[in-house]
């Protein structure tokens, strides 16, 4: 069917079609945020500064057997209540007893997440719910975590929990629900207002092994930078080359 | 002649819709939702006047959570506990209610929106009362202040938004 | 060549259309219901935790999304290789494609610990994440492969058909490296960290799909009282045992390579040998029921003219396929990551050092299901709708 006029011929069909589609593209075009990969972000904030890294030295000749203060006192402070279900409750910092199967030297340590340089919960995460702050923490997004799991795969210390149950009276500074992944957190909450101690770190004190031990790793003059320039420290999965900030001693 | 009764009946219906929705949405405005026995109740207005706020409060909130959460910056104006903490009510033997329980501050207005709320799956829905420090300095001055209209506003930090704005929450 | 005339799919009594129908709309049901369940009580009600975090959900999910993705081969043989007796059978090809895909992603997006928060998944992107490009995969994969049915049904855009074919093919290759990338990229555990992982993937879809279009094809025309040609089962047929045997060849490159590194033979052992249910699936579910005998039903000249023979080794292949994703995602979770090499963990808070137990529960089952179910009612509504069956699938008068 020709046109003669120089009218755009344009029956119902195509009218409706291209008005979805105009609607269609409309509506996505200004809801897709791009998101930088947060470990390359380099801003200063008021908050957060990349001049500290923050991390943690564990002394496993330190960690004294049948002790689980940290575990304990981690627990309180982000309202962390078991539900007699251990394979699915939730847990950010947990003890490890180790044999050698050569030597059959015992060694006992407490493992958390281990807030790498490079981490691959951060890799991997579809939605950069799990981002690393510019001072080290790695931390998780909870709204923008939408429950994958992904990082949970991804994460080589096993260190993250999922929520398997909804929550209820929770710790005002460690809001956490079902549904959503969550790991350690270096107490940010304590340290954005200056409590330079983690909660862990305080009850292994005043159980009198001092075992665990937190602070800055950029500043040369901080407690942890001068143990770690005296005392040999590993990196758990060291050939990974994820440079964590959580370093061991004697293990 | 099919396709222009269609219209017709469409831009009826359409203009029927506005009509009816228009007194429905006056009517929201002038209603208080304070909770009754709630600190906020004994004050005189909220951190921000009732309509900014109740337009704008997700707003305000996504802003603070992305300088908390990601770049670590605590000082926040307004912080969602702040909000739990004035905004809970309590029951007969002086507990406190879940903020978003039914009849209680957010649900009056968020039931009737439907718009459902996300906050409270993580956040805690009832103020903390071992926490002797807040992260709001709002609430803070708001305690510190002799009540007055137009204490909320601090002007050294307007943003434009409260400035000479009147206070008052209109009670039924 | 004759012209080829394409119909809706009416069975050969209406009864069976509907019931088969209103059984799968009760799958769904089911599922729908179990994803529910799961998502306001918590993952506690399933057998998931924080040791195997992605559980028979997932297997069912990953196996729809590769099986999706090898359902277009049959489309792209007629379109980008060119092969004449295939071409017929593109559309139904797109069309079981899309069926597959909505169904296996439909049931990722329940298993979710956020399922209403897709939209945030869908508009915050971190792109270095695998799981951020695959979201961008498969709803492109929907588009594109719509477009590819277009432009197979519509003659005005006929000539598109090459090129949109191509494309298909290869963002369908994309999309299936992506999906072995999932686990191709995860450096902690011993079963993942393989290169292999994205190419074996690609084979296990061209497989599992072209498993999948056989056994509906054959009884979709079964139903509707169609014919389909000899010839032409018999090159399905032939391109099937191509697939499995292909399959069985990554499967041995995977193993034998970690056979040779000494960091990996705990993982070897398990799989292999002493992993208990997994071990059974292995060697039982994906080497015996998945490839040695629908390799020896498709090769064997007993079986020759046999249909029934075809569909069993279509069938066969799907169950041992199954199993080998069960196997790699719970399997590969199941065995602990070794933090401390050389070192044996006597005691632990949070399970380190043991293996895991995984016990699938009735909802995430269901879930699966359900899924299978809507990929299959999609399909058969699709094929209702649209005119994607040839009338007659007999072998061409020239051979």
């Amino acid at each position: 069917m020709s046109n003669k006029s120089d009218q755009r011929s344009m029956d119902r069909r195509h009218f409706i079609g291209g008005t979805v589609a105009a609607a269609g593209a409309i509506t996505i075009a200004p809801g897709v945020i791009l998101h930088a990969v947060a470990a390359i972000k380099e801003e200063p904030s008021a908050g957060a500064s990349s001049k500290h890294r923050w991390g943690m030295v564990v002394d496993a000749n330190k960690c004294a057997e049948g002790c689980s203060a940290c575990v304990e006192a981690c627990d309180k402070e982000h309202n962390i209540r078991g539900h007699d279900r251990p394979r699915t409750d939730a847990k950010w910092i947990r003890t490890v007893k180790l044999k050698d199967n050569q030597t059959g030297r015992i060694n006992r340590l407490v493992m958390m997440c281990q807030h790498c340089e490079f981490p691959p919960c951060v890799d991997v995460c579809p939605t950069n719910a799990s981002f690393r702050r510019v001072d080290g923490i790695v931390l998780v997004d909870r709204h923008r975590c939408i429950g994958c799991r992904y990082c949970m795969m991804a994460c080589p210390y096993k260190a993250r929990s999922f929520i398997h149950e909804a929550l209820h009276d929770q710790a005002v500074s460690a809001p956490r629900g079902k549904g959503c992944v969550e790991s350690c957190t270096l107490c940010v909450h304590r340290l954005d207002y200056g409590n330079m101690k983690t909660a862990c770190q305080e009850a292994c004190e005043k159980e009198g092994h001092a075992a665990i031990l937190f602070g800055d790793l950029n500043d040369p003059q901080s407690e942890i930078s001068q143990v770690l320039l005296k005392n040999n420290s590993t990196q758990i999965r060291a050939d990974l080359e994820l440079n964590t900030g959580v370093r061991y001693l004697n293990l | 002649m099919r396709s222009s009764f269609f219209r017709r009946k469409c831009i009826t219906g359409l203009l029927a819709g506005i009509a009816l929705a228009v007194p429905a949405l006056q009517a929201e405005a002038e209603s208080s939702l304070v909770t009754k026995g709630s600190e906020a109740a004994s004050l005189d207005t909220c951190v921000a006047p009732t309509q900014e706020i109740r337009r704008y409060h997700m707003e305000f909130l996504k802003h603070d959570r992305d300088e908390v959460v990601i770049d670590g910056d605590r000082r926040v104006k307004y912080s969602l506990a702040a909000c739990v903490n004035c905004h809970s009510g309590k029951d007969d033997s002086g507990s406190y209610l879940p903020v978003n329980a039914e009849e209680q501050f957010c649900e009056t207005c968020h039931d009737r929106l439907a718009v459902s709320l996300d906050c409270f799956q993580c956040h805690r829905t009832t103020p903390d009362p071992t926490i002797k420090k807040f992260s709001s300095s709002a609430l803070n001055r708001l305690h510190d202040r002799s009540i007055g209209a137009t204490a909320h506003v601090d002007s050294t930090e307007s943003s434009g938004l409260f400035a000479n704005e009147p206070a008052g929450i209109q009670r039924d | 060549m004759s012209k080829m005339y394409y119909r809706e799919l009416y069975c050969g009594t209406p009864v069976r259309y509907w019931m088969g129908l209103a059984l799968l709309v009760a799958f769904i049901a089911i599922g729908l219901a179990s994803a529910l369940y799961m998502e306001h009580e918590g993952h506690w009600v399933t057998g998931m935790s924080n040791q195997v975090v992605w559980g028979l959900p997932h297997v069912f999910a990953i196996f729809l999304i590769v099986a999706a993705s090898g359902a277009l081969n049959v489309a792209s043989i007629g379109s980008v290789f060119g092969g004449p007796l295939y071409k017929p059978m593109g559309r139904y090809s797109s069309l079981l494609a899309l069926g597959l895909l909505a169904g296996g992603l439909s049931v990722l997006v329940l298993d979710l610990g956020r399922p209403d928060r897709l939209i945030v998944a869908m508009t915050n992107y971190n792109f270095k994440s695998i799981f951020a490009w695959n979201v961008i995969l498969y709803s492109g994969f929907f588009a594109i492969v719509g477009v590819y049915l277009w432009t197979m049904m519509d003659r005005s855009v006929k000539k598109l058909y090459r090129p949109v074919g191509f494309f298909a093919f290869f963002w369908r290759i994309a999309l299936t490296t992506g999906t072995g990338s999932i686990f191709g990229f995860i450096v902690a555990r011993e079963a993942y960290d393989a290169a292999v992982m994205a190419p074996m993937f690609v084979i296990m879809s061209f497989s599992f799909g072209l498993a999948f279009f056989i056994i509906t094809l054959i009884a979709a025309y079964l139903w509707s009282d169609r014919h389909i040609g000899d010839l032409r089962l018999a090159k399905l047929k032939n391109l099937l045992g191509v697939f499995v045997g292909a399959v069985l060849y990554f499967t041995l490159v995977y193993n034998l390579t970690n056979l040779y590194a000494t960091q990996h033979h705990g993982i070897e052992r398990f799989i292999l040998l002493d992993g208990g249910v997994y071990t059974q699936m292995f060697w039982i579910g994906q080497i015996l029921i998945g490839s040695v005998i629908p390799l020896f039903l498709i090769y064997s000249p007993a079986f020759d003219k046999s249909r029934w023979a075809i569909v069993a080794a279509s069938a066969l292949v799907l169950v041992g396929g199954f199993f080998q994703i069960y196997v790699i995602v719970i399997g590969g979770q199941a065995y602990p990551m070794s933090l401390f090499p050389g070192k044996e963990v006597l005691e632990s808070g949070f399970f380190d050092g043991v293996i895991a137990t995984y016990v699938p529960s009735f909802y995430e089952a269901a879930l699966g299901v359900g899924g299978v179910a809507l990929a299959l009612a999609l399909v058969a509504i699709g094929s209702r709708m649209f005119k994607v069956f040839p009338e007659t699938l007999e072998d061409p008068e020239e051979a």
